[in-house]
């Protein structure tokens, strides 16, 4: 299986039709928050009955992975696994608020019929943009659509920074805010363990709470730049 | 539920379409073809009043674009909920035909217009208003193309409101325009930390912990805020 990274124009020679049925197509993310990072996408074509994610059910330990600390390896060796084609990284690292990545090409061959996303929301605790499935159109075209942000269910909410290793999975807190507007010392918006304020299967995010205290309060983080409402992205997909 | 008339020909960009349709002869007794669309917005907030609304059709040009800074019409419209800079700039860049709402549209509340204008298959559809009790929150469709929709089709939209990025989210007393505030509408200093257009992430409130805020909880908002109905009728 293909493993695609960012492809420029010069790549497209790269890409050969696998099948009839074969569509190129062009995938770019739009970070519509203005205040929120996206960690490295995942942009994927696989098969109808592969998922990333699936609201209302558990998350993944590759999903976890992504959602708590942006780590999409795990998730590119599912995609691979389902036979699926990928691009990691489009945008070539993180993807600032009101800014585009890079374009992602795929080509479906003939089963790789549903695209799906992935990057996690930073800061959040287990905030991620995601897209599940989308059945990619046989008619020649440009789509757009948007995205919403969601909850992997997998870490409470608690709004406190762990710089670094609050990223691995199972630990707690925020692992980084490359806005630098989060503060420190708060109290937690709810307890870390258990994680019993919300459901703990994927669900949409129900926004973060912030302070404007940066040394104190419950949250470290900033309401008036780290809220968002959805949709947090747009996708512009391409079909050749 | 009012039909609003006063809308405006834009004549200099008119003419030369009204000859591009005047069909294989040219002759004087071609019948121009005419298209109708009917555009009803719903408010859909508890309470932002948005303001008066411009429906724009015209053929280039672009009102505003995701992660771009806005232009000083847009903000204009955005910071004070005065859409003539707006209106104006896509009327000079292939404008056919816009109207603009005769009151705000209030919480609850809708507006409608009909637009008459001759055939043309590479018209686009702008649709702009200002949630008034924000600093520069703003909703609409920024170039939906309409040339191809047959004569009883529409199309519905649910909106998010955008931030404008260019005033800072104070909510400070002497920043809002609307009747929760009364202060300053357009100001030309541009100082949100992101001089960029992108999604508004809603109303803090002085109820929820932003001191200084002179808007109380019932300001606040989520999306979508705005429904669009375009409908073609002739």
């Amino acid at each position: 299986m293909r493993r695609i990274r960012f492809l420029g124009l010069a790549a497209a020679a790269l890409l050969t039709p696998l099948a009839a049925q074969a569509a190129e197509i062009e995938v770019t993310v739009t970070n519509l928050t203005g205040g929120i990072y996206f960690t490295p996408l995942l942009v994927a074509a696989h098969p109808a009955g592969s998922h990333l994610f699936q609201t209302g059910a558990a998350a993944s330990t590759a999903l976890q992975a992504m959602a708590e600390g942006g780590d999409i390896a795990g998730l590119e060796a599912d995609v691979t696994a389902a036979g699926g084609q990928l691009v990691a990284d489009p945008a070539g690292g993180i993807l600032a608020p009101a800014t585009s990545s890079g374009v992602a090409m795929l080509d479906t061959g003939a089963t790789n019929t549903h695209l799906s996303i992935t990057a996690m929301l930073l800061p959040t605790n287990d905030g991620f943009v995601g897209l599940d499935g989308w059945e990619i159109p046989t008619e020649p075209g440009t789509y757009t659509l948007t995205l919403n942000g969601y909850d992997a269910g997998t870490e409470a909410n608690t709004e406190l920074m762990n710089p670094g290793a609050g990223g691995a999975p199972g630990v707690a807190g925020i692992p980084g805010d490359p806005s630098g507007r989060a503060g420190s010392g708060g109290s937690g918006v709810v307890a870390a363990s258990p994680n019993d304020a919300e459901p703990n299967v994927v669900h949409i995010h129900r926004g973060q709470l912030g302070d404007t205290d940066a040394s104190g309060g419950l949250s470290d983080v900033d309401s008036r730049s780290h809220r968002w409402l959805n949709p947090v992205a747009r996708v512009t997909v391409v079909v050749k | 539920m009012t039909i609003k008339t006063k809308w405006t020909w834009l004549a200099a960009a008119a003419l030369p379409l009204l000859a591009a349709c005047g069909g294989s002869g040219g002759s004087d007794d071609d019948p121009v073809e005419m298209h109708t669309l009917r555009v009803t917005v719903t408010n859909l907030t508890a309470n932002q009043p948005m303001s008066p609304v411009l429906v724009s059709l015209h053929r280039g040009g672009e009102a505003w674009q995701a992660g771009t800074p806005a232009s000083v019409a847009l903000e204009q419209l955005a910071e004070g909920g005065d859409a003539s800079a707006l209106a104006a700039a896509l009327a000079a860049s292939g404008g056919i035909v816009d109207a603009t709402g005769s009151a705000p549209v209030g919480p609850g509340g809708s507006d409608s217009f009909e637009l008459s204008y001759p055939a043309a298959a590479d018209a686009t559809l702008t649709l702009a208003t200002m949630l008034v009790n924000t600093n520069d929150a703003f909703a609409g469709l920024g170039g939906l193309p309409v040339g191809a929709l047959a004569v009883g089709a529409s199309e519905r939209f649910v909106l998010a409101a955008w931030d404008a990025g260019t005033e800072d989210n104070s909510e400070a007393a002497g920043t809002i325009p609307g009747p929760a505030d009364g202060g300053i509408g357009f100001d030309a200093a541009r100082d949100d930390a992101l001089d960029a257009v992108r999604v508004h992430a809603g109303v803090v409130s002085h109820d929820d912990g932003l001191a200084g805020s002179t808007l109380g909880s019932k300001f606040r908002f989520d999306n979508p805020v705005l429904r669009v109905t375009v409908e073609r009728v002739q």
